[in-house]
């Protein structure tokens, strides 16, 4: 067999010159006439790393990065003459920040050929749909609902409970909606998964699908995508080619087949019920709940609407069994989170693991502190609307409950870290202008709220009647927090306030104190 | 990779060929966004007459598609300059020093955001997110992510400098 190497395709790779480090590769399989293969493979997640090359050996799959198009020439060199290269990592299973992780959901990625489904059904694919189509509809549900499965785009609503709401709903069509319109600064998993082991989405909702009687999927993904979008729609004409979806799923005479939908980079959007909306072909904005989309969703049709990731763990428990996803976690969060590491980080990276795992963890042990190595002082955990946190939090364990009683929330898993360089109020300015450019406009907090916020933190940015000014935008937070419809204008709140409790010296600024500097 | 983004491809506004879009795709579940799309890929910009003639096709009014065009930031009114920069402004990207490589940009090229220089060689837009986080400050350049990315990269890339 031809000896495989790797250099992966994922967006973040590609943003760090992974295309002519590919091109190189090839170059130097061709003149060296070696008997080898170049797979285009996901990216592992370990993104300070990239370009990642591997090469597949006797001893595991050896990893050098992160790569320059001029270092391959050197790496083969070394590798045939049995040299150890600068760059050479050893086997990448063993390096620690992998190593010391439960990837459940991202089992595959980085590790499989994304658009080969007989690599994917060696490692573990369709085992799950395999079970799935063995068993009826309710205990489909009852799988997932036992798995304590809880949405991972944020609000983390029980996965199993609205597919049992769609399942018992009569009509002659029902939707299931993938939302991957992933938003949030400091969240990249959706997209690893699009384009690292995209048969995982399409096996996820195909499960989805025979669990509440659905034939028809769509995927939203999010237009500043370009990469996942292609790689998404390759995987489904693949998928649908080999038989996974169409008019007879794995020959068993069931219906299900999907297609993409892209975004047009509208935030709001990834709301389930203004991007309902937006599928339908309208304005992103959002809809009064009741009637729930479980009910009353798509085309009006009962609409199962979950997370990427939510439906690409859907395999995992089908195949494996609740009981096993549910055996990972803490409380009431049960089986693993998918967590991105991002922003001013020396190791940034997808580090999946059971709940449970602290903030300091995360920040020092895998991510090495600071990328500017300067001392954290702020981390903001869950997007643009999750709360900005001290170091004095750092050991509160990730877990949706014990985020939300110390005023923050575990969102998507996405945790952006900032340096001490970090200034508050501007942060927590930007939290209001980005909920003015993205408000869709329904409701009057939200649309005028956020601008007469971002005006008002900019009167205590410089120093006018700062304690009145701060009492202002509390009140304003409150107000946003109980008159908006969905979570844009009702959290962004979340990160104004928390900045302000926990940073106050960043509000403190007073004129004569100004002038004293 | 989205062709809107793409450099150098023509803006040229056609409409039988927008019509025969329109129409090929108007029996797909949910047919605006898609054919938009596709009107930005082939021409580059959403303009009037596009908006007349998908009303037209899809049995909607003008002012639900025009509602529709102005609501996404995504479809532009005119066409953009041969090169588009997209400067992720998010969270990730601000805490690597995103506001002030968006400074610079703007000075550089003598616009604000939004804009395009005069010669049209470049227009300079905001992106909120690229989910290129690790690897911040992130730039789409002519449909091309670049990570740790700086002002004289970025310039070089569009033959700025």
């Amino acid at each position: 067999m031809s000896m495989r190497i790797f250099v992966p395709c994922d967006a973040a790779a590609l943003s760090m010159g992974a295309e002519a480090v590919a091109n190189a590769v090839e170059g130097e399989i061709a003149t060296r006439k070696l008997d080898a293969v170049l797979v285009r493979n996901g990216s592992r997640g370990l993104l300070w790393l990239e370009p990642l090359l591997e090469i597949e050996t006797g001893h595991g799959r050896i990893g050098y990065g992160p790569v320059r198009p001029a270092d391959v020439k050197a790496i083969f060199d070394d590798g045939l003459a049995g040299r150890k290269h600068p760059l050479n990592l050893g086997p990448v299973d063993e390096i620690p920040y992998l190593k010391n992780q439960q990837r459940l959901t991202f089992a595959r990625c980085g590790i499989t050929d994304p658009l080969s489904l007989e690599d994917y059904e060696a490692h573990g694919g369709l085992k799950g749909l395999r079970r799935a189509l063995q068993m009826a509809p309710a205990d489909i549900v009852k799988e997932v609902t036992d798995s304590g499965l809880r949405g991972r785009g944020g609000a983390g609503f029980p996965t199993g409970i609205k597919w049992k709401t769609v399942l018992g709903c009569e009509a002659d069509q029902k939707y299931i909606v993938c939302n991957a319109d992933e938003g949030d600064s400091g969240t990249y998993s959706d997209r690893m998964i699009m384009e690292g082991d995209p048969f995982a989405l399409i096996e996820g909702m195909a499960i989805a699908g025979l669990a509440v009687g659905a034939t028809k999927g769509y995927v939203y993904i999010r237009s500043e995508y370009p990469h996942a979008f292609a790689q998404m729609n390759r995987a489904i004409d693949a998928a649908r080619a080999k038989g996974l979806l169409g008019t007879n799923v794995l020959g068993s005479n069931r219906i299900f087949d999907m297609e993409t939908r892209l975004g047009a980079g509208a935030y709001i959007c990834g709301e389930e019920t203004s991007l309902l909306e937006s599928l339908e072909g309208k304005r992103g904005q959002i809809r009064f709940k009741p009637p729930l989309p479980a009910i009353k969703g798509l085309f009006g049709k009962p609409t199962v609407v979950n997370n990427l990731i939510s439906l690409a763990t859907v395999p995992y428990i089908l195949g494996e069994g609740a009981a096993a996803y549910k055996d990972f976690g803490m409380g009431r969060s049960r089986g693993t989170m998918p967590i991105q590491l991002a922003g001013n980080i020396k190791h940034g990276g997808l580090i999946e693991r059971a709940f449970g795992l602290t903030l300091r963890e995360l920040i020092y042990d895998y991510g090495g502190g600071t990328y500017t190595g300067r001392p954290v002082r702020a981390v903001q955990v869950g997007g643009p609307l999750g709360a900005y946190w001290p170091e004095s939090l750092f050991d509160v364990p990730l877990d949706y409950e014990a985020f939300a009683a110390k005023g923050g929330m575990v969102g998507h898993g996405g945790i952006v870290v900032f340096d001490d360089t970090v200034d508050l109020a501007k942060q927590a300015r930007f939290a209001f202008h980005f909920c003015a450019i993205e408000s869709c406009g329904k409701c009057t907090p939200c649309r005028i709220g956020s601008t007469r916020g971002a005006e008002t933190i900019d009167k205590i940015m410089r120093g006018e009647r700062v304690v009145e000014n701060i009492d202002l935008v509390k009140d304003l937070c409150e107000t946003l927090r109980d008159g908006s419809l969905c979570a844009l204008g009702g959290l962004t709140p979340m990160p104004v306030m928390s900045a302000m409790e926990h940073f106050p010296e960043d509000f403190d600024r007073l004129p004569e104190r100004k002038a004293a500097e | 990779m989205l062709g809107r983004d793409r450099a150098g491809f023509a803006n040229g506004w056609d409409a039988q060929a927008a019509r025969g879009i329109a129409e090929g795709m108007r029996d797909l579940e949910g047919p605006l966004l898609p054919i938009l799309h596709a009107f930005m890929e082939r021409f580059g910009h959403v303009n009037d007459e596009a908006i007349v003639l998908v009303a037209d096709v899809l049995n909607l009014t003008r002012a639900e598609v025009q509602g529709v065009v102005g609501f996404y930031h995504d479809f532009r009114r005119e066409p953009a300059g041969r090169h588009v920069i997209k400067v992720c402004r998010a969270e990730a990207c601000q805490s690597m020093g995103s506001e002030d490589l968006a400074a610079r940009l703007e000075r550089a090229l003598g616009i604000e955001f939004g804009g395009t220089t005069s010669d049209r060689r470049v227009t300079l837009e905001e992106v909120y997110c690229l989910g290129n986080c690790a690897l911040s400050p992130s730039v789409l350049i002519d449909g091309e992510l670049h990570g740790r990315a700086d002002e004289a990269k970025i310039l070089a890339a569009v033959g700025e400098r």
